[in-house]
């Protein structure tokens, strides 16, 4: 339950909207519940829908609008590569191609180990710095720029060293 | 010229506090707040000039003169959603010379008697808003931010609220939906922002750096602001440079600067030398701009641009080289836009659904001129059909890219 686990950080996200508009705190909220495992489960929709007072009919459809609340669980990391047009301008396909050549996977698939899945995402506005991807894990959003194939082998690497210790 | 607004490039660390302080930081706020009449900031900034820098060019000053006075609580919310492809100038003015935005917003507040004002982020800039969350929470411990502002009654709170991946979010009035925690659906307008907006209450929304440039102007005066640019377009703009060039990034330059000033000098000219082909202004919404030297003479503002039959927007420029074929490009920004298409209105969702598959199968090799035709029908048909901008910019480089380059799409070059 997200009220027992963060009562603090809960309030603080309500207390940011009037009171007769806690809505306003669903996308917070929903990016709160995605850090357990990545996306929104059953309980945290029903959780939230009855702290907003809302359906979870429309909490369901909130998560379904937004590319960032995911409804289902895939690897633990998404790797987004941008390939939008001034990212592919300067060889962004090349890049996700090759990656995913070196993973075994395709765009949309994870790795037999369950740790990296690899999806294309829109202008992450660092059109600048290709090629660029950002990840998505329960720890957060972080991007990585002017990459190449080697470096995001390194990173996933050391993500899966990280994520040992942990365990 | 220095710079006014990537002022980092000179001073590097002024995203502390105390470096925004000693720099002059502040100093606008408090002056407006201590001396000034709302009214009067709201004149100044009117006398400026400005014009918002998210893309539609308006007037700042007058939007903010238009919001409602019988009607209450005020809202200010900061437009921080960037998600245009090409666009990366609002993201580099956030980490690196926040205060000045910031302040820019605060200043903002106190001319439309505003004491709460959100910074509507898209979601991706999640570690950037982390930063920028300290940076709010720094101002509020020196007394920039919180109750009773240098001593007056003037109260402001700034709240940063992340978005989730979706373009349409940017649209304004989206945005406003999805801050009320909807989905972000664009309403119908009128009524505007500045008479409804958030939770129905007057409210003005400026982009990033459209608030950036307001401390400045507040601190020189409106004559200062006005002798930078071009008669049309006041001061100075941040373009983003992107696609087939070899130094891309941000620029700061003033309005009036020649296409051929960005891409050679500051951008460094066309990968392997190749000569420029096509322009797209305002990112992927744009109009495809044919270069010959004419074009690349022109000086930037919003109404030359708009003399060679497309439009500045948020002055996000990827060039375009002769290794790149027009029906790639069309395909591309279809693939967004079929994408980033809300789906509240059946001209543009069926419209981008559409345009995606026929510029697919155009771009895997089927050239035939029927399809081509259809494409282009269809992007006419959808033009001054849809609810909101999304829809027409969907049709931009469809219609432009047909009609200025049919050799790439084997169609007769048409005189
Ligand atoms: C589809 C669409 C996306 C937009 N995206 C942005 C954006 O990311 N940032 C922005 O400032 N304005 C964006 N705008 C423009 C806003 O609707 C609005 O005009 C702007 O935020 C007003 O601020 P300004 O007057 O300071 O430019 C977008 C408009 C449309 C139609
Ligand atoms: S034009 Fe497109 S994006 Fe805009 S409201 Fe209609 S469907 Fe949504
Ligand atoms: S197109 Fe990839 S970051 Fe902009």
């Amino acid at each position: 339950m997200l009220a027992e686990k963060y009562p603090e950080e809960v309030k603080q996200i309500l207390g940011r909207y009037p009171p007769e508009q806690k809505r306003s705190a669903v996308m917070p909220l929903l990016f709160m519940a995605q850090r357990e495992e990545g996306f929104v489960n059953k309980e945290a929709k029903h959780e939230i829908a009855s702290m907003l007072d809302i359906s979870e009919t429309e909490v369901a459809s909130i998560i379904g609008f937004y590319t960032l609340y995911h409804a289902k669980k895939e690897g633990k990391y998404r790797f987004q590569v941008c390939n939008d047009l001034p990212c592919a301008l300067r060889g962004a396909d090349k890049f996700l191609e090759g990656l995913c050549d070196k993973l075994g996977v395709q765009v949309g698939e994870t790795t037999n180990d369950g740790f990296v899945t690899i999806e294309t995402v829109m202008c992450l506005a660092a059109c600048d710095k290709v090629p660029m991807f950002q990840t998505q894990s329960p720890n957060g959003i972080k991007y990585y720029e002017n990459m190449t194939i080697d470096k995001t082998m390194e990173l996933i690497e050391v993500l899966k060293m990280a994520d040992k210790e942990v365990k | 010229m220095a710079h006014i607004l990537l002022r980092h490039r000179e001073i590097p660390r002024i995203n502390e506090i105390d470096i925004y302080e000693k720099n002059g930081g502040f100093k606008a706020f408090k002056q407006a707040v201590k001396n000034m009449e709302p009214t009067e900031v709201t004149a100044v900034v009117k006398d400026s000039s400005l014009r918002g820098r998210g893309g539609a060019g308006f007037p700042t000053g007058m939007k903010w003169s238009f919001i409602d006075n019988n009607s209450w609580p005020h809202y200010v919310v900061a437009n921080a959603d960037e998600s245009e492809p090409g666009a990366f100038k609002d993201r580099e003015l956030i980490e690196s010379n926040p205060f000045q935005f910031l302040e820019g917003m605060a200043i903002s507040s106190y001319a439309v008697g505003a004491n709460i004002a959100y910074i509507y982020i898209r979601g991706e800039f999640w570690e950037l808003t982390a930063t920028l969350d300290e940076k709010i929470a720094e101002m509020e411990k020196l007394g920039y931010l919180g109750n009773k502002l240098f001593g007056s009654d003037y109260s402001l709170k700034i709240y940063t609220h992340l978005g989730a991946g979706a373009y349409i979010c940017g649209e304004e009035t989206a945005l406003l939906e999805s801050l009320e925690g909807k989905r972000g659906l664009p309403r119908v307008r009128p009524p505007f922002p500045p008479s409804f907006g958030l939770y129905g209450k007057p409210t003005v929304v400026n982009n990033v750096e459209t608030f950036a440039n307001v401390p400045l102007i507040i601190d020189k005066g409106a004559d200062w602001f006005k002798s930078i640019g071009t008669p049309d377009s006041a001061g100075v703009k941040i373009f983003s440079l992107s696609g087939r060039i070899r130094k891309p990034g941000n620029y700061e330059l003033p309005f009036g600067t020649t296409f051929r000033e960005l891409i050679y000098e500051h951008g460094g000219g066309i990968i392997e030398g190749r000569p420029v082909k096509a322009i797209m202004a305002a990112g992927a919404s744009s109009s495809m701009i044919l270069v010959d030297d004419k074009v690349l003479d022109t000086p930037i503002d919003y109404a030359s641009v708009r003399k060679l039959g497309a439009d500045l927007g948020s002055a996000s420029v990827i060039v375009i080289d002769d290794t790149v074929s027009i029906d790639w490009v069309i395909n591309k920004t279809l693939n967004f836009f079929e994408h980033e298409s809300c789906g509240k209105c059946t001209p543009c969702r069926e419209g981008t659904y559409w345009m995606q598959h026929l510029s697919q199968s155009i771009h895997a090799g089927n050239k035939r001129k029927q399809d081509v035709d259809l494409l282009y029908n269809v992007a006419k048909q959808m033009q001054n059909k849809c609810l909101c901008a999304l829809g027409e910019f969907a049709t931009m480089a469809v219609v432009t890219g047909i009609e200025r380059f049919p050799q790439d799409f084997n169609l007769e070059v048409r005189e």
